[in-house]
């Protein structure tokens, strides 16, 4: 084991860490978006939207990232229409390519999240709701959500984590993150134990670091579960 | 087009096909394997010894704290040499051959392994335990509690999460292909860039992935529908 | 943690020593190739390993009276595999670099070819005009080409194979040129032909048939060839440092073969022209 070398690789691996964020940070902030419409669509839409809803998370949940990653990023470019229109500019850049597929796969992952939780909803809050006057929407904006986002937490949390190890996928094509950043490495020094523990290290401290957010998120939405000490 | 999909001697269909049964022969190796590692973990969880538990902990959350590429680059590349020297410890000293397939079995059991230790571990601890003291009053032997009310119960308990875990070990495959065993995506990868067709084989290898996903998902419903058959539906 | 760790790690290199030191007796070889970089070596359809270097491959073990069994194998692995012992040679068109040489070592070389340019017919890089036209870096001045290299690239994007040595040129003599690396160098021609890239760079052979393929029909090469220096050696067989014997084997075997002139037609039948050494 060389412990010099380790050492050595730790700043230029951290260098990855900001990248590994935008990735993931943007994917989950769109994939939230994505997840928002799609449960909706599948909740409340006509027959028509739920069923195309329901496709769109059949294919996203039932493929490897991997695959939507390449079809996305080597597949699109392969079309002249997709190239001359406006989305190139964005097609373009693996960076982008990679918050596409991320975010297409995390919002059909967090739709069903958000789906289950919002029909865990108790059915008597919701007529409670309804027998004190509150509007459709003022009763989902009040009621349904805060007690689903509440249900949905855990798993959220676990999805985070997930989000953050599908980022090293965006390696495989040409994204210097952590895992690029490493494979880079691995081929100057040959030392593949050395760089792969200090790169597991670094994404077990960011997983560490999304848990104890998600615990406190978690604390700060369920006061009424703190009063009786 | 589609002529590169046929099974003629231009097409890669053939060699799609095989990548088909590769990823399935690696991901019920690879499942069988992680429910012995997760049924191994799991009493390791449950059992009263501190050093038991602290190794399954550390197991459990490195494996699922790290992304299963880098597991499996590092098993790719240090997995031989870890294996013999596990045989060392054992005194085997001559030379263990671990080909592309086994490396990639042993990574994804591993991953999987740490699923399956925390969804064998839950349905143990769901097993009511007044049904175990009941066991216990009518004299049964610790083996026969095992036998008779704990495994059957657990399975039943443990199936729908162990579909999810499927699911998991299924497309986790799909990372292998950076060892170049020859599995769907491998072949697509191989066959896009020589052909310069990306698109139409990265689609292919997404329905034939939806294939997989979907028979199995059917197989398990069907596991649980009979696992629950006894059970009364509120 | 720590110390499992380091114990596994202790063992797998303890383990590694281990297996290289045991002399053996080269009945049968394990060669590695990539399988993705033709005309060196390439996959057909069948899935089968084709191309000059597994044909040489075979030439070679018929002389050495060994069996060789020729596996595919991801290029930025090929290193530590070998180290690991999961074969015993390298015959991937890896050239002779120092960088290499510090890790494993090479019987040949048993081929050579300059490194080129290549880029959509359409792009500015096609009509760019350079200062001479092949450039041996271990012995010529490319001053003036580098310049104006740096010129003409200046805002765009090349691409590469990761871990090559034209990875490595282009982080030595062109810097300031960005510069995007790929697992294989088929998928930087798909992003050339996408318009991600706005060049490639690799060995002759491997960027003309890149060329010659359905979406390189407005492609072209351009800029000067460059070889040796930074470009290595010429391609040779990777070796782990222990297996000398194994060494001195394809060394006569790749002289016999030289000399004979198998090499030169093996290579005349699958580039179209002579590469070996001369």
């Amino acid at each position: 084991m060389n412990w010099e070398l380790m050492w050595d690789s730790v700043p230029t691996l951290l260098r990855g860490v900001p990248v590994t964020l935008q990735l993931v940070g943007l994917a989950l902030l769109f994939g939230a978006a994505v997840a928002f419409g799609v449960a909706l669509l599948r909740l409340y839409g006509n027959r028509v939207t739920e069923r195309l809803m329901a496709a769109y998370v059949f294919v996203f949940r039932g493929t490897p990232l991997l695959v939507q990653i390449f079809l996305i990023y080597y597949g699109m470019g392969q079309f002249e229409a997709v190239r001359s229109s406006f989305l190139w500019v964005y097609l373009r850049e693996p960076f982008w390519c990679a918050i596409l597929a991320l975010t297409l796969n995390t919002g059909a992952y967090t739709s069903e999240i958000l789906r289950g939780a919002i029909l865990s909803v108790p059915q008597g809050q919701v007529e409670a709701a309804r027998a004190c006057g509150m509007s459709r929407s003022l009763l989902f904006r009040r009621i349904v959500m805060p007690v689903a986002i509440r249900q949905m937490l855990p798993a959220y949390g676990n999805e985070m984590i997930l989000m953050v190890k599908a980022s090293s996928l965006a390696s495989t094509i040409t994204l210097l993150e952590i895992t690029g950043i490493a494979r880079k490495l691995i081929a100057q020094t040959f030392a593949v134990f050395e760089i792969f523990i200090v790169a597991g290290s670094i994404y077990l401290l960011l997983n560490f670091l999304a848990s104890r957010l998600i615990r406190y998120a978690e604390w700060r939405m369920t006061p009424y579960l703190r009063a009786r000490g | 087009m589609f002529e590169l999909l046929s099974f003629g001697p231009n097409g890669w269909g053939g060699q799609l096909l095989g990548g088909a049964a590769m990823t399935v022969a690696v991901s019920v190796s690879a499942f069988a394997l992680g429910l012995v590692f997760g049924s191994l973990g799991a009493s390791a969880k449950l059992s009263r010894s501190f050093a038991l538990n602290g190794v399954a902990e550390v197991y459990t959350t490195v494996v699922r704290g790290v992304p299963e590429l880098l597991v499996i680059y590092l098993l790719f590349f240090g997995g031989g040499g870890m294996v013999m020297a596990v045989g060392r410890v054992f005194g085997y000293d001559g030379y263990i051959e671990l080909n592309a397939f086994s490396i990639g079995v042993l990574a994804v059991g591993l991953i999987s392994g740490a699923y399956s230790t925390e969804v064998i571990r839950g349905a143990v601890q769901a097993v009511p335990h007044g049904q175990i003291e009941a066991a216990r009053a009518c004299g049964m032997s610790r083996w026969l509690i095992l036998r008779r009310i704990l495994v059957p119960q657990t399975l039943r308990y443990a199936l729908p999460g162990l579909g999810n875990v499927w699911q998991l070990t299924l497309k986790d495959t799909a990372l292998i292909s950076v060892t170049a065993l020859a599995e769907i995506m491998r072949v697509s990868h191989v066959a896009a860039g020589s052909t310069r067709q990306p698109f139409l084989f990265y689609t292919t290898a997404a329905v034939l992935y939806l294939l997989l996903t979907t028979v199995s998902t059917a197989a398990f419903e069907r596991a649980e529908r009979y696992a629950n058959r006894g059970v009364r539906r509120a | 943690m720590k110390k499992i760790v380091a114990a596994l790690a202790l063992g797998a290199i303890v383990a590694v020593a281990g297996t290289a030191a045991e002399a053996k007796e080269w009945k049968k070889i394990r060669i590695a190739t990539e399988g993705a970089y033709a005309p060196w070596n390439a996959t057909d359809p069948s899935g089968k390993l084709v191309g000059f270097e597994p044909d040489l491959a075979l030439e070679l073990c018929k002389r050495i009276k060994a069996e060789c069994e020729i596996v595919a194998q991801d290029w930025d692995g090929m290193i530590p595999a070998i180290q690991q012992g999961k074969y015993d040679a390298i015959m991937a068109a890896m050239s002779i670099t120092e960088e290499r040489e510090k890790v494993i070592t090479f019987a040949g070389p048993y081929g050579t070819e300059p490194s080129m340019f290549g880029t959509l017919k359409s792009s500015p890089l096609a009509k760019a005009t350079f200062p001479g036209e092949r450039y041996d870096l271990s012995k010529d001045d490319p001053k003036a080409a580098i310049a104006a290299l740096a010129d003409a690239l200046k805002g765009k994007t090349v691409g590469v194979q990761t871990s090559t040595i034209q990875a490595n040129f282009m982080e030595k003599l062109l810097p300031q040129v960005s510069v995007r690396t790929y697992d294989k160098l088929d998928n930087a021609g798909i992003d050339m032909a996408a318009g991600r890239v706005d060049a490639i760079f690799g060995d002759r052979s491997a960027v003309g048939a890149i060329l010659e393929a359905d979406a390189g029909k407005n492609m072209t090469l351009f800029g000067p060839a460059f070889s040796r220096g930074v470009l290595g050696k010429g391609v040779g067989v990777g070796l782990r440092k222990a297996d000398g014997d194994l060494k001195e084997l394809f060394n006569k075997a790749i002289a016999e073969a030289n000399q004979d002139g198998t090499i030169a037609k093996l290579s005349t039948q699958h580039f179209g022209y002579d590469i070996s050494i001369k």
